[in-house]
Formats: C-alpha cells, structure tokens, sequence
C-alpha cells in the first residue's frame, strides 16, 4: 500500500496527504498524484498522521480524503500547508449550522 | 468451516461458557461482584440502572440484561435483585427462561441480607459451575457466529490500517455464511452515503440516512456541538480533523458487503451478513448492545490504544499503529501495522486477523480476558426519575 513513501494518498481525489513519519517545514517530499510523481514543499511542519495540502484550496472549499468531503477550509490553504482544526471546520452535528449543510430533509 | 465451540439447549452456540450473575439493579451489584468475587468461570454485570427508569429506558435495561443472559456464551444464570426495584429480578430471569438454560433468581430483602444473599448465591452458581464442567466443545460452523466489529481510540492509523484490515476479515466471514455487526450511529456521520448505497433495499438505505438525521438532531437539541465530544482530543492529536474523516475510516471495518438489515439497540439480528445496530459511539455503550443482540465475539480496532474487554465475550484487540502495539503489549493482540509498511496487503492482514478470531473462538484466550476486564454499559436515552 505504502512502501517506503514518507506521505500515502488515499483516493487520486483527495486534495491531501497523510504524513506516515515526521516531516519537517521546508522539506520536499515525493507523492504519486493521479499517475504523476511530484514533489511538494512542505511550509508547515507536518506531525505523523497529520495532513498536508496537494494543491491550493479557496476560502470554504472542499477538504477531501478518502474521495469524500472532509470538512471545509476556515481560510484560504497553499499547497504543502498544514490541513487540520486551524483551517478546516466540520458542518456536522451543529446548531449553529444551517439543515442544508447537513443533508437533514 | 468450523469453530470448536458450546452447543446451548435451544440450537444456539456460544464460544465461552461461562456462569452468569446478573443485578437487575444497581442496589444489588454489589452482592452480585460479591458472590462471583475468586470463583473461577463466573462473572458479573456492573448494572448502575434496573431501577427509577420509565418507557424506552426500563425497556432497553430490561433487553440489555436479558440478553445477556440469553448470549450463548452464557451456560447459566443467576439474576440478584434487592426487591423493590422497578425492574425486578423475578421478570429478568423469566424473560431468560425461554432460552433453555438453568436461570435462577434470589431478592437481598426477601434473603435476609447481603452476607445470606452472597452465601446462598455462591451456593447456587457452584452447582452451575459444575454443570457447566461438563460442557464440552464441539465443531460449529462459522455461519453460526455474530462477530461486533468496533473502533476506539482511534488515529490515522485505524482508516489506513486495522479497520480495512477487519473489513476484510468481515468479508472472510460473512462469505463463510456468518454475520458481521457494525454498530456506533455517530460515527457513520459524513459516510452515511456509502452504506446507504450498499443496502439491500431503498428502505433500509433510507433508514441508514434516517439514524444519521435523528443523531444530528439530538445533538443539535442539547444545544451544544458534537465536536466537544467526538472527534475525541485524541483523535484530533492523532491527525483526525472532523467527524466526516474518522467516518469515512471508521465504516471500513464493516467489510464491503451488502448491508441486510438496520436493528435498534441490543436487539438480535433477523438476517445473516452485514448488520448496522443503532447505537451511540462510545465505546463499551455499542460493545453492551452488541452483546445483547447476541453477538459471540467482538473485535475491536484502535490507534491510541484501548483496555476494552467484555463480562462475557472475548474482544480481539487490532492496532496499526507500531509504537502503540510495542506501548501497550499487555492489552492489544494483533498488530497489522506491516500494511502501513508495505510489506502486507490489507487482504493478506484480514487473514490473520480472521484466523486469530476463529482460534479465539475456539478457546484462546485474548489480552483482555488474561486481565480480567468486563466492562458493561448500558446506552442510556432520557433521565432517571
């Protein structure tokens, strides 16, 4: 599944990858995205199993991983920026939140 | 194929055999620790409820223990009440009786006291323990076994790793005509989508999507947000960032089969295959229901590492993650971290992880019952009164 790559994507929908060691902020690292090996620099540091952006995300845009919608982006993301709490939010299960987030008829 | 397990007098058969005391009250837990405490083969319910409940809730504590006491892991049972709960212990134990096995009740105010009660139920469960000794194992084909899959504690690991891995275990066995259960309602949020997809019939996939509303809307109720609770903090250490992520992780552990049928909290399965029960996600809450549906065995998925066992079923421990498998030795059983490596593919894992379930179904024992952990919740839905 892996080998011996330092960062695995799930589904060649994702705009993300998940760290399998420690990367640090400055580093490049190799991914496979849709076929084609790229390099990505790394502008955050990136803890194991945390996410790093394959490409740039708008302001509210879809986080996906495993092909599927994640959450959505707090504030515009670079590519190779760190993705998790700081700039991704869920829509799930919240009041403030209106039904049609949701998909509740 | 078959597992080495024991047959119970109405067809049924279990993988343990063990003797069974049940409180149908919390005033009477302690006499019921009390009489199975150092007696080998006996085992107890830590029930807080049986008592002040109304409707749904003295329905479902009623289920739970019931079925419980009807699980063929269970030989026999013994049902201690105080006397003046609302669930009292004499409509536990006939609720059981159906099932063919011995099942007994005695009342702490009707006994005379707490030392009498403990003296005439150890009296009582000795009698079962040797019944039960002359139980033997026998060959049972694996279409007989409920397995309750579970996930807790989980990090990156749990989608990339262990729960494909127990998916793909899941399909060894629903192929072998067994039947598979995937249960935490709440964690099916951002993916009710894909198993609504794989229902048998429009209406159950509606039923999925339904469960899912329903959840939301209870949270939305409280008036607070479900993030305060799941993803837990150390699902978001772990690089868990939203409900939706630890979902869409989560469901692999159910395998890639047709979703048969949606049943509600600790009630049996009517269908054979891939089952959702409706429960909550925490953790011993969806375990319990499990077991009262009558499910023979759990295996039970973790990143961060988790000391889940079970009253009255084994609970096969599966990381993916090295370094909490190399932390936590004591309580998980199987790492399948060599995925994450490359050097195994997930099918490959799903067969270790299929083998060591019909091994433990046969009589190995797992972590948590080496360390003696039982732990019994009951999902509870209003307030006590």
């Amino acid at each position: 599944m892996a080998g011996k790559s330092k960062a695995i994507i799930i589904n060649e929908r994702d705009n993300v990858a998940t760290a399998l060691v420690p990367l640090e902020a400055g580093s490049l690292v190799s991914v496979e995205i849709q076929g084609r090996k790229e390099k990505i620099k790394l502008l955050s540091s990136i803890p194991v199993g945390h996410k790093f952006a394959l490409q740039e995300v708008a302001q509210g845009g879809n986080v996906i991983k495993y092909g599927e919608p994640i959450g959505q982006t707090t504030a515009p993301v670079r590519r190779g920026e760190h993705v998790h709490i700081h700039n991704v939010v869920s829509h799930r299960g919240r009041k403030e939140v209106g039904d049609e987030f949701r998909g509740i008829p | 194929m078959n597992f080495e397990g024991y047959r119970r007098p109405k067809g049924k058969a279990g993988v343990r055999n063990h003797v069974l005391v049940i409180p149908s009250v919390v005033c009477s837990q302690g006499a019921a620790e009390a009489i199975t405490r150092n007696v080998k083969g006996a085992v107890y319910l830590a029930n807080v409820f049986g008592c002040a409940q109304v409707g749904e809730d003295r329905e479902q504590t009623k289920r739970t223990l019931v079925g419980f006491g009807t699980n063929p892991n269970v030989f026999a049972i013994l049902v201690v009440g105080n006397g003046c709960e609302n669930l009292p212990a004499k409509e536990v134990a006939e609720a059981i009786a159906p099932s063919g096995k011995r099942v007994e009740f005695i009342e702490i105010q009707e006994v005379g006291g707490t030392k009498k009660t403990i003296a005439k139920g150890k009296r009582i469960i000795r009698e079962m323990l040797a019944d039960a000794a002359a139980l033997h194992r026998e060959p049972i084909p694996l279409s007989e076994m409920i397995l309750a899959t579970e996930c807790g504690g989980s990090d990156y690991t749990s989608g990339l790793a262990s729960n494909p891995a127990l998916g793909a275990a899941s399909d060894y066995l629903i192929e072998a005509g067994g039947t598979v259960i995937l249960s935490e309602t709440t964690e099916l949020i951002g993916a009710e989508h894909l198993l609504a997809r794989r229902a048998r019939t429009p209406e159950i996939g509606k039923k999925v999507l339904d469960l899912i509303a329903w959840w939301e809307r209870e949270a939305i109720a409280t008036g607070q947000d479900i993030r305060g609770a799941n993803p837990a903090p150390g699902n978001l250490a772990g690089g868990i960032t939203t409900i939706e992520e630890k979902s869409l992780g989560c469901i692999y552990k159910g395998g890639t089969k047709t979703l048969e049928e949606v049943i509600p909290y600790g009630f049996p399965p009517t269908r054979k295959g891939l089952i959702l029960m409706n429960t909550p996600g925490h953790d011993i809450d969806q375990l319990t229901g499990m077991m009262a549906g009558g499910a023979q065995i759990a295996v039970f998925t973790t990143g961060r590492g988790t000391p889940t066992g079970s009253p009255i079923a084994p609970v096969i421990k599966i990381t993916g993650n090295g370094e909490t498998y190399r932390k936590m030795k004591d309580n998980i059983d199987l790492n399948v971290n060599r995925i994450l490596e490359g050097k195994e593919s997930v099918k490959e894992a799903g067969k270790t992880v299929f083998n060591e379930m019909v091994a433990v179904a046969s009589g190995k024992l797992t972590k948590a019952e080496k360390l003696g952990q039982r732990d019994f919740c009951i999902f509870k839905i209003g307030l006590n009164f």
